[in-house]
């Protein structure tokens, strides 16, 4: 699905991907995991366009992507921190990124699973972190897209609501689609996700499954399997 | 782009400074007409008025929308959009709600006043197009600005030294130059350094169709041989379509490169 190849990407004297490689499976859920600073959240921007490779190349379903824009009406991303034009209503916002997109939406269905009703009519500005997370992921799933991006879906959402995330996502991965999560949950990382992608220093440190890493460590848990990684390289 | 467009457009009828804009043009153009009862007079002052304010809203207004719409910026960069259209879309939408503020609010004044009926409506078309054309110079030189500096302090700074520098320093200069230079002939130069600045362009070619280029004497009578011909006109109004395509196309080689 994502073929990535030698991708360096540098923050004027910060080299935060160094020559990444990464070719993930058709389907499934692939977390990407790292400590602060390793390169998650610019891996992603990079697939989605959003920051420049100095070098490197991105395809994906085989197709280049950079200086592209029409690939990304085949993906899903929620951004980490949902920063939404403030003075725009909850409803005007998902009718008008329904318009940017033209597509199919399913947001009535995903606003009644989170309850979202009584907030429609507010401004994004008046909303709490929790709800404009909620509105977030509405935007997100709302377009049945093949390739779903998702950077720290779990920030500020109370424990219900998690719950039916995780029952979205897995919805999600039955479709067979292939989903990429970053996070700092470790137990909800272990519990969703099919394979593990480790970030360090800018490179691909481990990729397999969370057997495979437990294994690999010689931990039984997977939090200690992580701690582990990250103790070894004095990171 | 179109939808872009749109939205920074509907975006920006909902800000309250479009309306404070609009309505001190409107204001403005009220007293000047309906108190002085002199159209020419009142073409001169605004002229005078248009040719410091518009630049500075421009490039005031333009970093400031450009940094304040950066989550509306990012939602869209992640959306099957293009990019130098999200960009251009929000600066068309900066630019023509301010000349569309400029234009009403001066127009409604003057049509009420019976402008149609009278000679000076060229005058007063001519001083619309200037600033028509000054709006959208100085909100792509903004958003230049703003695109290459993340800092929004820095760039607010740079974005008021333009505009002191192009309105105010500029002029200095040139002056000075001219008085140190005065045993040189300096009518070439002198006209090749007003065309380099569209403040003083705009400020020319308004005066021209004044008719009182004679108050500006030997100099008046250069810029009239010249700016008063076809070829002239055709010269200074290609250099202030320049003065809007360059920054435009910088807007798109910059956001291009950019990491969001």
């Amino acid at each position: 699905m994502v073929n990535i190849q030698n991708l360096h990407k540098k923050f004027g004297s910060l080299q935060v991907l160094n020559g990444l490689n990464l070719e993930t499976p058709e389907n499934g859920i692939i977390a990407v995991l790292g400590p602060n600073g390793s390169g998650k959240t610019t891996l992603i921007k990079s697939i989605l366009g959003m920051v420049v490779p100095q070098k490197g190349e991105i395809k994906i379903n085989g197709k280049k992507i950079i200086k592209h824009w029409d690939y990304r009406k085949d993906i899903d991303y929620l951004p980490q921190i949902a920063n939404f034009p403030g003075n725009l209503s909850v409803t005007e916002l998902i009718k008008m990124i329904k318009d940017l997109r033209c597509k199919p939406a399913r947001d009535k269905e995903l606003i009644s699973l989170f309850k979202l009703e009584p907030f429609l009519d507010k401004k994004l500005n008046n909303l709490s972190g929790g709800s404009k997370q909620k509105v977030n992921l509405v935007l997100c799933f709302m377009f049945n897209s093949p390739l779903i991006i998702l950077d720290e879906p779990t920030t500020g959402l109370d424990p219900v609501s998690l719950i039916r995330l995780r029952k979205l996502i897995q919805n999600e991965k039955e479709k067979g689609k292939t989903i990429l999560i970053t996070s700092h949950i470790m137990s909800f990382v272990e519990e969703i996700s099919d394979r593990i992608v480790f970030l360090l220093e800018g490179k691909i440190y481990f990729n397999g499954t969370v057997a495979e890493l437990k294994k690999a460590t010689n931990q039984q848990d997977f939090e200690h399997a992580i701690a582990n990684i990250l103790s070894e390289n004095h990171a | 782009m179109l939808k872009i467009l749109k939205y920074s457009f509907k975006d920006l009828s909902r800000s309250r400074w479009s309306y404070v804009y609009f309505f001190f043009y409107l204001l403005l153009g009220i007293v000047l007409l309906f108190l002085n009862n002199d159209l020419s007079n009142a073409v001169i002052t605004l002229m005078n008025v248009i040719i410091i304010l518009v630049p500075l809203i421009g490039t005031i207004f333009g970093v400031m929308y450009f940094y304040n719409s950066r989550e509306f910026t990012e939602l869209l960069l992640a959306q099957p959009v293009k990019r130098s259209s999200i960009f251009l879309g929000q600066y068309l939408g900066v630019a023509i709600s301010l000349s569309a503020s400029l234009i009403l609010g001066l127009g409604i004044p003057f049509v009420a006043y019976g402008i149609f009926q009278s000679a000076a409506i060229w005058d007063f078309f001519s001083l619309l197009v200037s600033g028509g054309f000054l709006t959208f110079i100085f909100t792509a030189l903004a958003f230049n600005i703003a695109l290459s500096q993340e800092n929004k302090i820095k760039g607010f700074g740079m974005a008021i030294l333009l505009w002191l520098f192009l309105a105010v320093i500029y002029d200095g200069l040139f002056l000075l130059s001219l008085v140190y230079f005065q045993d040189y002939p300096l009518d070439k130069f002198s006209l090749v350094a007003s065309m380099l600045n569209p403040i003083d362009l705009s400020r020319i070619l308004i005066l021209l169709k004044l008719d009182i280029s004679a108050l500006l004497g030997y100099t008046g009578a250069v810029f009239k041989d010249f700016f008063g011909t076809s070829l002239g006109s055709i010269t200074s109004f290609g250099v202030l379509i320049l003065w809007v395509i360059f920054p435009v196309w910088r807007i798109v080689k910059l956001s291009g490169k950019k990491d969001f």
